[in-house]
């Protein structure tokens, strides 16, 4: 097999641990964010609370942000088009984004109370709708967008951002994906909370682990019946060129043939559910750091069911289906993705580690800081 | 057919991506030059534990965060809008461009970030030694960051690294050396980096001016003073001399830039006796300055570092470039051709032939009728070649002004640090409190030169995104006015409501100064009560008590 074919294959598994990253890391501070008015009943509640995360959430935003760059590099067609495309949706994204570091340095440097409780409502709206939007986009790519290609490149799309927003199924994968991030937060308030945070991101995290349960089965059931894509004499060593036509067709329970061929694969959907049972009985049963690992495991079991289910598709096009965005059509080319690889191969190990030594030097239980500390949010 | 492009769209994803950018430029400068300026402080601290340089760090690491947050927050913006608002771009270049930005969040922002957190709030638990190793990760993050953004501009400025391919339909990225070793990129990097020093130079001699002539803090406020000024001259001086390096390197790589920037219309017969404009007021329809003062002798030596060159002037560029837009409608018609159709080798074959000015094919686009160059024939070419071959040529009123504003503020900041510096050198600082006022109003210069030296950038490459090889007019992404109404009353009113926030709490803190304790290290608890308005920002400072 052609090199190029694995370059494409290796940066399709990038995209997944970079998606998976994100996910795991940035949902947690989002959890945080989102559950802060929950746990926190009054101010010293809620700092403690941001001060968990606070040594952490601009670290673990950049996740954000390489997904955005190494997206831009690896599959440039795919960052062009699906941010193009869910513009207003992406532009929320963006705007609630934002929001949220600005609210933790500027939320305790005020001792008003009013200041406080805007910067609060903040922290609700950045954490919760971005993960809503996160899952609501991959629902929707499942489902295909309407956009397609001119000769140029250039795209068209076909869709109002209304039929992304209000879309069941699209609603259903963005409430699954805000519950696991809720989970994942609560896990890590119960790591470094003690009560009564700690008790409270008992209570909600353990419901929040068994609803994605039930939100991520009924969503495969719905899969299962939706209708998905098929590429059929797949060239995977093309040039990467999105308008030229790929032979392409729409069946229903397309998103399961990957499945019928490999049936190893289910092993993919099981491990999300197993991480999202087992992890709320261990937190049921106060084992914090267990539960923040298996919810790990279960966003790596959620994200990694959609990427083999629509292998080799990334963004399919409800539009024109010979012109779906796939792994074999929307990556850099091979120059580009060896210099990408290169450098994720010294960086990544880096990056793994000092972030292991930050939260090594930041770790234990969190006090409530004092009503002046310039050393805490 | 082809998409018609709507004019207004592409002029509002403009307008959204100027103003979000210039935004995020007002923290970045700060970012840049403080956090190295905290390191020195630092650094103080550990070789000679003295406690002020201590409390100095903290201080100044506390407006640091301030401004950092915002930073951070408005990068978001950048990197997203090339997907959501410049979406032919992203699909053109990103092989090449993406590259850059995915290395900066690997190598540079991971750290940056991930160590700032425990710079704020590690100060407890780890050694001072650790410690400031951990200030100097996020100093050199942040720079990082600074050279591969401005290799991914570089690139934008003078494309070097990668070249069009017919069969993938966009540029391909072919040399990793060509791409970071451009010199656009290399003199830029530097320019930026260094015009962060003097902002984070100039923004701790003000807010130091302050406390000198309010007779508060005099302690840290001397030391911070001296520290600030000798950065800030040694950092002027850098930054000029890499300003007329860049220039330099445009004069050679963008032409119309550098036309634009000087106003020169007419090519001097002369270079020699040619003159440079002082001031000018262009008239861009009429192509002439309707008025100008202009020093003989200057322009050649300054802008080429030589006495023949000759510099062509816009109206000769706007020549050069008509025999460039006729090939390249050549090209773009058989790269058309090609696409529709992989075994037509005579369209390929007609392509490789002028492919090198696609480019002006693709600008050609908004001046043909009904936007589609096939319909360009014998009786419209003349037009269109007029038209588009004005279109090469940026907003000269614009860029000339703009530059001028930034070299401006340039010189009169590198005056104000000569005198600064000398005066704290010699311990005499005090006795100027006309020189300590004039320190603390400057504190917009250094501001007024970033934003206007990224217009003098990035008005001069109009009408490319890529110079040479992607109009801006095609790169925007085919959104309705109603979706970027949208945008950019979010962006118009989320950002106002930072920025006031932002300056209330650098007021704030900056007039409330550091937290006078005679011990030192951070007060866990100590403080309990007091609250940050323990010291009222407007009641008499408290004698010094050092």
């Amino acid at each position: 097999m052609d090199a190029y074919v694995y370059l494409k294959v290796l940066w399709w598994l990038l995209l997944g641990v970079l998606l998976m990253g994100l996910a795991i890391m940035v949902g947690m501070d989002m959890g945080v964010g989102a559950l802060m008015r929950f746990v926190g009943k009054n101010d010293a509640e809620r700092r403690t609370a941001l001060n968990i995360v606070g040594p952490h959430w601009d670290g673990n935003q950049v996740w954000f942000i390489l997904g955005g760059g190494a997206i831009f590099a690896a599959f440039p067609s795919l960052y062009a088009t699906s941010f193009s495309v869910f513009y207003i949706v992406m532009i929320l994204l963006l705007f609630s984004m934002i929001m949220r570091p600005v609210a933790f340095e500027y939320r305790s440097k005020v001792p008003s109370d009013r200041w406080r409780a805007n910067w609060d409502w903040a922290f609700l709206i950045s954490g919760a709708l971005p993960m809503i939007i996160y899952g609501a986009a991959i629902g929707n790519i499942l489902e295909g967008v309407g956009f397609h290609f001119g000769w140029d490149g250039q795209y068209y799309q076909t869709e109002s951002f209304l039929s992304y927003l209000l879309n069941p199924f699209a609603i259903l994968c963005g409430v699954l994906a805000l519950s696991m991030a809720l989970y994942q937060g609560a896990a890590m308030l119960m790591i470094r909370g003690s009560d009564p945070i700690y008790s409270r991101a008992k209570k909600i995290g353990s419901a929040a682990g068994l609803l994605s349960a039930v939100l991520f089965i009924a969503g495969g059931f719905w899969v299962s019946g939706m209708s998905g894509y098929v590429l059929h004499n797949a060239d995977a060593a093309m040039p990467a060129n999105i308008s030229a036509a790929q032979n392409v067709s729409r069946e229903v329970g397309a998103w399961l043939r990957n499945y019928g061929n490999m049936p190893v694969l289910w092993l993919v959907p099981a491990l999300g559910v197993l991480g999202m049972v087992a992890g709320s009985l261990a937190m049921r049963a106060g084992k914090a750091a267990l539960a923040w690992w298996l919810g790990a495991l279960a966003w790596i079991g959620t994200l990694g069911t959609v990427g083999v289910s629509m292998f080799p598709f990334l963004m399919p096009s409800s539009d024109n289906p010979a012109q779906s965005i796939t792994v074999w059509n929307g990556t850099g080319s091979a120059y580009n993705l060896v210099w990408m690889t290169i450098f994720t191969v010294i960086f990544v190990p880096t990056i793994l580690s000092y972030t292991t030594w930050c939260f090594r030097v930041m770790r234990g239980k969190v006090k409530s800081p004092a009503a002046q500390d310039d050393h805490a949010y | 057919m082809d998409m018609i492009i709507n004019p207004t769209v592409v002029e509002l994803s403009r307008l959204q991506f100027a103003l979000t950018a210039l935004y995020h430029f007002l923290f970045v400068p700060l970012t840049l030059g403080l956090t190295f300026i905290l390191a020195t402080m630092e650094t103080i601290y550990v070789v000679t534990k003295k406690p002020i340089y201590k409390e100095m760090t903290q201080f100044w690491g506390k407006l640091f965060g301030i401004n950092f947050a915002l930073g951070v927050a408005t990068g978001l913006t950048m990197e997203f809008e090339f997907g959501t608002n410049w979406s032919m771009y992203s699909h053109f270049v990103g092989d090449i461009f993406g590259t850059p930005l995915a290395i900066e969040g690997l190598m540079a922002f991971f750290m940056e970030s991930t160590f700032v957190g425990v710079m704020f709030f590690g100060w407890d638990r780890i050694s001072p030694k650790a410690h400031l190793v951990v200030t100097y990760l996020v100093a050199l993050g942040s720079n990082l960051s600074a050279l591969w953004i401005l290799i991914a501009n570089g690139f934008m400025q003078d494309p070097r690294g990668g070249t069009f391919d017919p069969n993938t339909m966009r540029m391909q990225f072919t040399s990793f050396v060509g791409l970071i070793f451009n010199p656009d990129a290399q003199a830029k990097f530097v320019h930026t980096s260094i015009a962060g020093f003097v902002t984070g130079s100039m923004f701790v001699m003000a807010v130091s001016a302050y406390y000198l002539l309010n007779k508060r803090h005099r302690d840290l406020a001397l030391r911070s003073f001296r520290i600030a000024s000798i950065f800030g001259v040694i950092s002027t001086v850098g930054v000029i001399t890499l300003g007329d390096a860049l220039g330099y390197i445009d004069a050679h790589s963008q032409p119309t830039k550098l036309a634009a920037m000087e106003a020169i219309w007419e090519t001097s017969p002369n270079p020699v006796s040619a003159p440079w404009n002082l001031i000018a007021i262009p008239d861009q329809s009429a192509q002439k300055n309707v008025f100008e003062i202009g020093i003989p002798y200057v322009l050649t030596p300054l802008l080429t570092h030589s006495e023949t060159e000759v510099i062509p002037g816009i109206l000769q560029l706007e020549q050069d470039a008509k025999p460039k837009i006729e090939n390249g409608i050549k090209a773009m018609i058989a790269l058309k051709a090609y696409n529709a159709d992989h075994n037509d080798t005579a369209a390929l074959a007609t392509f490789k032939q002028y492919e090198n000015d696609m480019g002006y094919g693709f600008l050609a686009k908004e001046f043909a009728p009904n936007q589609d160059l096939a319909k360009v024939d014998a009786s419209n070419l003349p037009s269109v070649l007029d038209k588009t071959a004005k279109a090469t040529i940026p907003n000269v009123w614009v860029e000339f002004w703009a530059f001028r504003l930034m070299v401006a503020a340039g010189f009169a900041m590198l005056a104000l640090f000569a005198f600064t510096s000398y005066y704290s050198l010699k311990n005499q600082i005090e006795r100027h409190p006309l020189l300590l006022k004039l320190a603390l109003w400057s504190v917009v210069l250094p501001w007024v030169a970033c934003e206007f030296g990224w217009i003098t950038a990035e008005n001069g490459r109009q009408p490319w995104t890529v110079y040479g090889w992607l109009p801006t007019f095609v790169s925007a992404s085919s959104h309705s006015v109603g979706y970027m109404i949208f945008s950019l009353i979010g962006f118009v009113l989320l950002y106002s409501s930072f920025i006031i926030a932002e300056l209330y709490l650098m007021f704030k803190f900056a007039r409330l100064g550091p937290q006078e304790h005679h011990g030192h290290g951070h007060d866990e608890g100590a403080a309990v009560g007091g609250g940050m308005a323990g010291k009222p920002a407007f009641a008499k400072p408290s004698l010094d008590r050092r």
